[in-house]
C-alpha cells in the first residue's frame, strides 16, 4: 500500500516535471485566469494590498519563471565573470525587484479582458513565445508575449515583452551601465538599495 | 515661467554635457536630454499628474471611456492615411471603416462599435511610416513636454500635427479645450504605468529611453520586429 502510494506520488511528480508538462499556452492561460479569479474575489487584492499581492505572485506566478535565466540574460556578458555567490545574490535581488514591479501593476489585472492566442508549435519545440492580448476600450490591444523554454521544471518564462518592450532588454542597458561604473558588486548593491527603498515605501503606506 | 525654466535647464545641460562620460552611441545629447527630462518631470509633478488624478477622481469610468473613444476615433483617419502610405491598403480601409461606423452608429465616436465588429484599432503615425520606409531612428531626443522621441520621430511631428483634426480645429479656444482634455485623459490612462515605472527602474531616464526605442521598433514592424536573440550563457 505504502509502496503503491509512493509509486503513484513519484509517477505524479515525474509527470509534472518531465513526461508531459502542460502545453505552454495552456499553462499561461491557466495561471493568468487563476490569478485574475483570486484578485476578483479578494477585496484587499483589488485595493492593492502589497503584502498579499506579493504572496500571490510568489505562490502562483513565480514558479513558472526562470528567474536565474532572466537575470543572466539581463546582466549579459558580465554574467560569465560573476562568482557563484555573486550570481546567486544578483538573481535574488532581481527576483525581488521583479516581484515588486509586478505587484505594482497587479491591482489593474482584475478588470482586464484577455484574449489568448493558440500557439502553433511542434512537439519537439523547447523555446516558444506565447502571446496574450489585453483588450482595453478605445486603444489598440496591448500584446504581452512570454518567451518560454522547456527545462527540468516544465515550461518556464525567461522574458516578457509588453507592447514590444522586453523586460530583459530594457534592464540590460541599465545593468550594463552600472557594471561598467561600479562592477558586479556595485550592481548587487544598487539592486539591494532599490529593493530596500521600495520596501520602506510600502511600509509607509 | 516654462520658457525661462527651459532655457535655464538647457543651459545647465550644456554645462553638464561635457561631464557625461561613457555615453550611449544612440544618445549623444544625453546631457541636454536629461535636463529636459528633469524639466518634464517637474511639469508632470506640478501640472499633469495632479490634473490627471483629479480627472480620474471626479469623472466616472464610463465618461472617461467615451472621451478616450472620441479622440481615438478622430485619430483613425490619419492612422488610415499612414497605413496607406506604408502600402497596407486593407488595413487603411479597416481604419476608415472604423471611422465611418463609429462616427455614425457610435455617436461621434464615443462608442467603439467597430472593435466589437472585429475591426481592430491600429497605432500609426508619420514617424512609423518613415521607419517603414527605411529611415533609421537617428539620435534619441527628449522633447520639452512631449517626452521621449528620436530625430526621425521629431521630424515627423509636424506632419502628424497637420494630419490631426484637433490641432487643425478652429476656433482656437475650442481647439485648446479639446487638446487639454485629450492630454489629461491620456495622462490619466498612464497613471498605473508611471507607478510601475517608479517601481521597476533603477535609472528612470535610461529605463524610459530603452522602453521608448524598443516600443518604436515594435510599432514600426506592427508588433513583429525581426527577432534579435540575446546572447545566452
Amino acid at each position: 500500500m505504502t509502496r503503491r502510494l509512493a509509486g503513484a506520488a513519484l509517477a505524479l511528480a515525474a509527470g509534472f516535471a518531465l513526461a508531459n508538462p502542460l502545453a505552454p499556452d495552456a499553462l499561461v492561460k491557466d495561471v493568468m485566469l487563476d490569478i485574475q479569479r483570486i484578485i476578483v474575489a479578494d477585496k484587499d487584492l483589488k485595493e492593492g494590498d502589497r503584502a498579499k499581492t506579493t504572496r500571490l505572485i510568489e505562490d502562483k506566478a513565480l514558479p513558472h519563471f526562470n528567474h536565474v535565466g532572466m537575470t543572466a540574460l539581463a546582466v549579459g556578458a558580465s554574467w560569465r565573470k560573476a562568482t557563484p555567490e555573486q550570481k546567486q545574490r544578483l538573481a535574488e535581488e532581481f527576483r525581488t525587484l521583479l516581484v515588486r514591479t509586478y505587484a505594482s501593476s497587479l491591482s489593474a489585472f482584475g478588470d482586464q479582458k484577455f484574449e489568448f492566442r493558440p500557439l502553433r508549435m511542434k512537439p519537439e519545440d523547447t523555446d516558444v513565445t506565447v502571446e496574450v492580448r489585453v483588450l482595453q476600450p478605445g486603444s489598440q490591444p496591448v500584446v504581452v508575449e512570454y518567451d518560454m523554454e522547456k527545462n527540468a521544471r516544465g515550461w518556464q518564462v525567461y522574458d516578457v515583452r509588453v507592447g514590444g518592450i522586453s523586460l530583459v532588454v530594457n534592464y540590460r542597458t541599465e545593468f550594463g551601465n552600472i557594471v561598467r561604473d561600479k562592477g558586479i558588486d556595485g550592481l548587487i548593491g544598487t539592486l539591494a538599495t532599490k529593493n530596500k527603498s521600495l520596501a520602506a515605501a510600502d511600509t509607509k503606506k | 515661467m516654462s520658457a525661462r525654466t527651459l532655457v535655464l535647464a538647457l543651459a545647465l545641460a550644456a554645462g553638464g554635457c561635457a561631464t557625461t562620460g561613457g555615453g550611449d552611441a544612440r544618445d549623444p545629447l544625453e546631457g541636454v536630454n536629461r535636463a529636459v527630462f528633469a524639466f518634464n518631470d517637474q511639469a508632470d509633478d506640478i501640472v499633469f499628474r495632479p490634473a490627471a488624478r483629479l480627472y480620474r477622481n471626479v469623472t466616472p469610468q464610463g465618461l472617461r471611456d467615451s472621451v478616450r473613444n472620441f479622440f481615438s476615433n478622430i485619430d483613425d483617419l490619419f492612422i488610415g492615411v499612414n497605413n496607406l502610405l506604408q502600402g497596407k491598403v486593407e488595413t487603411a480601409v479597416n481604419d476608415w471603416l472604423r471611422f465611418a461606423f463609429n462616427s455614425t452608429l457610435g455617436f461621434f465616436g464615443i462608442i467603439d462599435w467597430a472593435s466589437d465588429m472585429g475591426l481592430e484599432k491600429h497605432n500609426e503615425d508619420f514617424g512609423q511610416t518613415l521607419g517603414r520606409w527605411g529611415v533609421g531612428d537617428g539620435m534619441y531626443l527628449v522633447l520639452p513636454l512631449l517626452g521621449p522621441s528620436t530625430l526621425r520621430d521629431t521630424v515627423a511631428l509636424p506632419v502628424d500635427w497637420a494630419g490631426d483634426p484637433v490641432y487643425e480645429h478652429t476656433p482656437v479656444d475650442e481647439r485648446n479645450i479639446m487638446t487639454a482634455t485629450r492630454t489629461i485623459g491620456r495622462r490619466a490612462d498612464l497613471l498605473g504605468a508611471s507607478r510601475t515605472l517608479e517601481a521597476a527602474a533603477l535609472d528612470r531616464y535610461v529605463f524610459l529611453r530603452e522602453a521608448y526605442l524598443q516600443q518604436r521598433r515594435s510599432q514600426i514592424y506592427d508588433g513583429r520586429p525581426p527577432r534579435e536573440r540575446p546572447p545566452v550563457d
